[in-house]
């Protein structure tokens, strides 16, 4: 069957359907990490710091022994750094010489049970010199000294700067130019699951870890490099992650100390984080700070754009180079913008580290360039819905900094949430303390490149069938409540006509399936869609020739459905899907296929141009509907419009869930949540510390603050994705927080161009009558560096800047070898490691240790 | 029940008592400072039953005593005697789901699972004694679960679809695509 | 997962038994009622009871019971068991906005009216997890020196967070104290202190064992109004009960403003005096309103910026009286909005 064909005959995509996990879900069957208990199981607890900045001088374990207390661990038993990302290999599982924010993890108990090794934290005595602290990006670009990581300029991790075309020149030439400053403030996840961790060594003496993480293939690279053993000897194994939304893709502290520790005392070691530890490991969206100047024609056609970021990134690198990229990245995608520049910087702070969370780095200029295009519509006189209709990036081109564009189903979504909402009756016609705001986004269907540099498929998909007419699907891709195993056996299900419930799944363990890089970027759908729909067609291109030989069916007419495989002309004629099996092992010997996906190679050459393609681009608008009242500046959403373009929606149920769901999680940042940090007197305490570390003062949105939701499902496939599809799990958050920003201006005549959009700030715009506004009124000045200059394609570009000098081409190597940043030991690994060639970073006395 | 040094226990005292859990009576002996979330956990292997902060901040590990939905991290084992416990693991009647279990299976409502089980305790406790629960009921019911996945709204459809079920109206309905 | 500290647990089956026990177990002796409050508080070790006396089985703690002139409502019965009460619902509405507005429906079904009155007084710096208050060096609630909501200052300014206490104070209610050497009764706000540490009057070996609640006459009506952020489990960030009784001519013949979570006890306000004579109109409601939102001297301490909650203080405080007066309370605002949909869970 062609794929035209396949297309339009669907029987399992595009159904709505009962997720494959769902029985486990609503039996309170699946096992999460925490719930998993083995013989002779131990308990571990880390000791963390008190410190917002501190180097440590002395551990004192003596008090800690006692008879239930089975293991003691400082940072010095695994001194080897690690990192997410190659360029930051700068945490250790726990702190060396120095603590970087109240929560680093100093020591680690193992015992019998959790109260013991409680009781034996608090017995551990450390002795610490506290060091100035960092509590902002401000405080950091003025503040050089201490430095809080050994390398970076100062307390400045990254600055990146990047120009398309000649932006100057098209700012003199425009009509008008706007220039706001925003800030987006810092939120968490907030998954119900808190992390947790188990590792055992097998009784071959192999060592394998359960945890709850999104990314197991890169927490079994970590546990590799830290606890230096093969990796073929590790297994990681990724629970079901109780929500993830970004907070579980990092290697965590937790998860080698208990491998470690299993490794040291041949028993289980179990470790369950707390609340309050959750946020320390937080890893959430950046605070960003933002100044957007914006050219536009007279008809407010954007001429080009000029943004400026300056993020704070907590005390960690983590993911922070590419969310620093990622706040510029896609503000190409969802408009034409001829010229852009963007440059970016990210700071470190003595607090926990920022990094990717739902949208990750998006959602923030997100946030400032669709409120400016409400500014720019209302200073215009244009509707707003019809000035970004007018100027929709172009299907099936390249933006200005060479992000490629398959299909766009903006133009639908704009006109399904305009409708829906009587737009054009209700907007600006609504009583006082009423209003409807607009606003748009874009998102990638997975990162166009892997955290490390390889030549490798990005997702992997092996099936195996025997003559039961059992299908087993093997993949690492990491189930973490976004039905990603749903994905998997509806794909496979549709192609060899069985039913979804048929197959058996084996995701998320590194001994048992082909790699997936993990359940982050929305790349899950795509990337393991692909890998297995190619498996599951070579499965079925291997049962069909040997069915078509034994039946006599022609090649072309054998079909699969409906659990037969029977000729397309005379559907008597054929075998049950089991037969079918059995007639194709006879024929080709046991039956497995494999699939893999890798993207397409980016347009993008330039140095930084890394981040942001992608094989293609979701589209959501959405208009929100809010009541303000304007003696106290609460705001009430009354109901929020969404369109989504997913390309295909593969489950519907499971689709509307991940917009439901993405509406939500924006409502919470956009009204209610922050990472708040409090800083006490300086004359009397070193302090600085999260305001208030608990689910009850991080405020998560309960039922009673969620409106009702009009979902739209936009289909229009996009020949890049699995039959079409794209992502839905992070598109639709983005551009909530606009939307709701501009309807509160729509109801009550005031910007607030800052996110948490909270009563206090709505008041005191109300209050200023002159500016009728609430958001920060300045942008730091910033050293940036030369911004690489990239002719845009519609000038000639090729890429490639004209001021870089030639990279190293990476052809070579099969997987590139991990390079510390400067200024960080090298990894032993390395060669410069073997060579002996002295680290650079200043002479750290380590602490003295006590046992 | 007995503590291992009589009426005042001990700091160090383990309690034993019988506790009636999902229909069975079950002799236990437990540590006396743990919460019955713990006693469920790690004593009886009833894992159904989640925890997200330990401190009744979120609602995960809600069960029913004697009908009502509490909090199982709040409420100390000990106190427990004489109450007749309900988890999700005694929602189904042996294979045959719980009609809220078949609605929140179908109809999206349990997407990672992980706040599930105190969901499905407090809608079933809610339907046991409403059958036929307006919007408001159900958000103020289950306003002390929190779910950061779903956004609520296939879970409150979920609830209004098991009332129609109980109440005989209708079987399992396939899910509409979109709204 | 966080634990409860080891403890000696006791379980007396009668009132009698409950205060002998609470007088000879030592001084680090707690009461258990709900364990909403108290189990919290002991995981975070900002409370380290030796031994814990439960109440759970002390029957006579959960009477309810009227005559003509009181309800009589054993500290035991639980926040659900009393929104359940139509005596409660349909005349006694600041007890009952305020007792259904408790955390969650969960936390209600498991607090008690006695826990409620008794909840430990709240603040940012001191509800927080043991390694959180030392990483501030504690404060003086709980192993510390300083207040860090006014470092200079000499006593503790944690909030009186309670939403019944307004509420049973504004209806005039008594609270009975039980302890070995017999009993006393005391107006609900004589139960209180200004101090965030010794919060309450009780004095050792005291168990509150009931509340005496006036049964309304004709022509007395009573309010909630409670700020926060999210409608449920959040706790009150400034509260309102309010009380009037008016004569058929609508004419008020007294009244009564409390406000509550802006100090460490409730805080009555005297300017509801001044509506006596009058009939709740505009700018009556307005004068007070202002007067008593003058009492709201918040600290930062709790969720909302300062000067936004004196602001809403004045809000909330007119929002009360106006509902009082007949106004449809979903016109007065988003909380009377949310207050009005409360739909209790039986």
């Amino acid at each position: 069957m062609s794929p035209a064909q396949r297309q339009a005959r669907f029987t399992v995509v595009g159904k709505p359907r009962r997720r494959v996990d769902a029985r486990a879900k609503v039996t309170g069957q699946t096992r999460f990490a925490d719930d998993l208990f083995l013989p002779r199981m131990l308990h571990c607890k880390l000791l963390r710091s008190p410190h917002p900045h501190a180097r440590i001088l002395r551990i004192d374990l003596r008090a800690a022994a006692d008879p239930g207390v089975k293991l003691l661990l400082t940072g010095c038993d695994m001194p080897t750094p690690y990192g997410i990302l190659p360029v930051s290999q700068d945490e250790h599982a726990l702190c060396l010489e120095r603590v970087r924010f109240v929560g680093d993890p100093v020591a680690a108990v193992v015992a019998v049970d959790e109260q013991t090794a409680s009781e034996a934290l608090d017995r551990i005595r450390i002795d610490y010199e506290p060091l100035a602290t960092i509590a902002s990006p401000r405080e950091a670009l003025e503040t050089p000294e201490p430095k809080i990581q050994p390398y970076g300029d100062g307390n400045i991790h990254k600055k990146v700067a990047l120009e398309f075309g000649d932006v100057d020149a098209a700012m003199a030439s425009a009509e008008s130019v706007f220039e706001d400053v925003f800030f987006y403030e810092g939120n968490t996840h907030l998954p119900i699951e808190q992390h947790a961790a188990l590792a055992a060594v097998d009784p071959d003496g192999k060592l394998t870890v359960w945890s709850a993480t999104q990314t197991p293939h890169y927490v079994h690279r970590a546990l590799a490099r830290v606890l230096g053993i093969p990796a073929a000897h590790i297994r990681v194994i990724a629970t079901p992650n109780g929500g993830g939304f970004g907070g579980k893709s990092d290697p965590f502290n937790h998860e080698i100390v208990v491998a470690k520790a299993a490794l040291l005392l041949g028993r289980p070691v179990k470790i369950c984080l707390t609340r309050e530890e959750v946020f320390y490991c937080h890893r959430g969206r950046h605070p960003v700070l933002m100044k957007l100047r914006t050219g536009v024609q007279a008809d407010g056609r954007i001429v080009a754009m000029d943004l400026q970021t300056l993020l704070d990134g907590g005390a960690y690198g983590s993911y922070g180079v590419a969310s620093t990229f990622y706040t510029g990245a896609l503000q190409t995608v969802t408009y034409e913008v001829p010229r852009y520049r963007f440059r970016g910087c990210r700071a470190f702070t003595n607090k926990p580290p920022c990094g990717p969370k739902r949208g990750h780095g998006t959602p923030q200029p997100r946030f400032a360039q669709e409120v400016q295009l409400d500014k720019i519509a209302v200073a215009l006189e244009k509707d707003p819905a019809e000035l970004r209709k007018m100027q929709i990036a172009k299907p099936n081109s390249l933006t200005a900094n060479f992000m490629r564009i398959g299909t766009i189903g903006l133009g639908e979504c704009i006109d399904r949430v305009v409708e829906g909402s009587g737009w054009k009756d209700r907007r600006g016609k609504l009583p006082f303390g009423q209003g409807l705001g607009l606003a748009c986004s874009s998102y990638l269907c997975g990162a166009g490149l892997p955290i490390y540099w390889n030549a490798l498929p990005h997702s992997g998909v092996q099936l195996q069938l025997d003559r039961s007419g059992r299908v087993t699907a093997f993949c690492g891709a990491t189930e973490i409540g976004q039905g990603s195993d749903d994905v998997l056996a509806n794909l496979v299900a549709e192609v060899l006509g069985i039913d979804p419930f048929d197959l058996r799944l084996v995701t998320g363990d590194t001994d048992l399936g082909p790699v997936d890089l993990g359940s982050y970027s929305s790349r899950v759908t795509l990337m393991m869609g692909h890998a297995a729909i190619q498996a599951a067609e070579r499965a079925r291109d291997l049962i069909a020739s040997a069915v078509s030989r034994r039946l006599g069916i022609p090649l072309e007419r054998v079909v699969f459905a409906q659990r037969r495989v029977f000729d397309a002309e005379d559907p008597d004629k054929g075998v049950p899907f089991a037969e079918a099996v059995q007639i194709g092992e006879a024929q080709h010997g046991t039956l497995g296929t494999t699939g893999s996906y890798r993207p397409p190679e980016s347009e993008a050459k330039y140095k930084g141009g890394g981040v942001g393609p992608s094989p293609a681009y979701s589209y959501s608008a959405c208009v929100a509907e809010v009541r303000v009242h304007p003696e106290t500046g609460w705001v009430e959403v009354e109901r929020i419009w969404i369109a989504h373009d997913i390309g295909r929606a593969l489950n519907p149920v499971l689709a509307r869930g991940q917009v439901e769901g993405s509406v939500y999680m924006a409502l919470g940042e956009a009204l209610l949540e922050e990472m708040a940090y409090r800083r006490l007197p300086k004359h009397l305490s070193g302090a600085l510390v999260h305001k208030y570390p608990s689910l009850l003062e991080y405020k998560s949105p309960t039922t009673l603050e969620m409106p009702d939701v009009v979902t739209y499902l936009v289909e229009q496939p996009d020949g890049a994705g699995p039959f079409g599809a794209k992502e839905v799990g992070q598109g639709p958050l983005l551009p909530v927080m606009p939307a709701l920003a501009n309807a509160v201006y729509d109801a009550v005549g005031i910007r607030v161009d800052e996110v948490p959009i909270t009563p206090e700030k709505v008041l005191r715009a109300m209050a200023d009558r002159k500016s009728r506004r609430f958001g920060p009124s300045d942008f730091p000045r910033i050293d940036w560096p030369e911004a690489l200059r990239v002719a845009p394609p519609a000038e000639g570009g090729d890429g490639t800047a004209a001021n870089e000098k030639p990279r190293r081409r990476k052809d070579d190597a099969i997987v590139a070898p991990d390079v510390a940043p400067t200024g960080l030991p090298p990894h032993p690994s390395t060669p410069e490691a073997r060579r002996g060639v002295p680290s650079s970073s200043p002479a750290s006395q380590p602490p003295e240790v006590l046992r | 029940m007995s503590t291992t040094s009589g009426t005042a226990s001990s700091p160090d005292a383990r309690t034993r008592m019988t506790l009636r859990i999902n229909g069975e009576s079950v002799d236990i002996l437990f540590d006396t400072y743990k919460t019955l979330l713990e006693v469920l956990r790690e004593d009886l292997g009833l894992i159904g039953t989640k925890h997200g902060c330990e401190l009744g901040e979120c609602g995960a590990c809600a069960v029913l005593v004697d009908s009502r939905p509490v909090l199982s991290c709040l409420l100390l084992a000990v106190e427990c005697e004489g109450c007749d416990v309900r988890t999700v693991e005694g929602l189904s009647q042996g294979s045959a789901l719980h009609p809220v279990q078949e609605t929140f299976a179908d109809l999206g409502a349990a997407q990672c699972g992980y706040c599930t089980p105190g969901m499905l305790m407090t809608a079933s406790a809610l339907l046991e004694r409403n059958p036929d629960p307006t919007r408001a009921e159900i958000r103020e019911a289950l306003s002390g679960v929190l779910c950061r996945c779903t956004g609520y709204l296939q879970i409150f459809e979920a609830v209004e679809a098991a009332g129609r079920i109980l109440r005989g109206e209708s079987t399992v309905k396939p899910p509409e695509e979109g709204r | 997962m966080m634990r409860c500290p080891r403890f000696r647990y006791l379980s007396p089956k009668t009132l009698h038994e409950a205060c002998a026990s609470l007088q000879d177990s030592g001084p680090a002796t707690m009461l258990l009622a709900g364990g909403t409050d108290l189990v919290p508080n002991m995981k975070r070790r900002q409370q380290t009871p030796e031994c814990v006396v439960s109440l759970r089985n002390v029957a006579s703690l959960r009477e309810f019971s009227s005559d003509r002139d009181r309800l009589r409502v054993g500290a035991m019965t639980t926040l659900a068991g009393i929104t359940a009460r139509p005596e409660v619902r349909e005349r006694l509405g600041a007890l009952f906005k305020a007792a259904a507005q408790v955390a969650t429906p969960h936390l209600r079904n498991m607090g008690t009216l006695g826990g409620n009155l008794c909840l430990d007084t709240r603040c940012n710096y001191y509800d927080q997890g043991y390694e959180w208050r030392k990483a501030i060096d504690f404060c003086m609630k709980k192993d510390g020196e300083i207040c860090w909501v006014a470092p200079g200052s000499p006593r503790c300014w944690a909030v009186s967070s309670t939403d019944t206490a307004p509420a049973l104070v504004a209806l005039g209610a008594e609270v009975e104290l039980a302890s070995r050497e017999g009993a006393r009764t005391l107006p609900v706000h004589g139960l209180y202190r200004d101090d965030g540490i010794a919060y309450l009057t009780l004095k050792p070996g005291e168990i509150l064992s009931r509340i005496l609640i006036p049964v309304p006459a004709a022509g007395e009506k009573s309010t909630y109004w409670k700020l926060r952020r999210r409608g449920s489990f959040d706790f009150p960030v400034l509260s309102v009960a309010a009380w009037v009784l008016r004569n058929s001519r609508g004419t008020v013949e007294s009244a009564r403003l409390v406000l509550g979570s802006v100090a460490s006890l409730p805080r009555v306000a005297d300017a509801a005096s001044r509506l006596v004579g009058g009939i709740l109109a505009d700018d009556e409601i307005e004068a007070v309103a202002q007067e008593a939102a003058g009492l709201a001297k918040p600290l930062d301490n709790t969720d909302f910026s300062l000067g936004w909650r004196k602001k809403a203080a004045r809000h909330l405080i007119s929002g009360a009286l106006r509902e009082l007066r007949g106004d449809d309370p979903r016109i007065l605002g988003p909380l009377a909005r949310r207050a009005a949909e409360l739909v209790p869970v039986a």
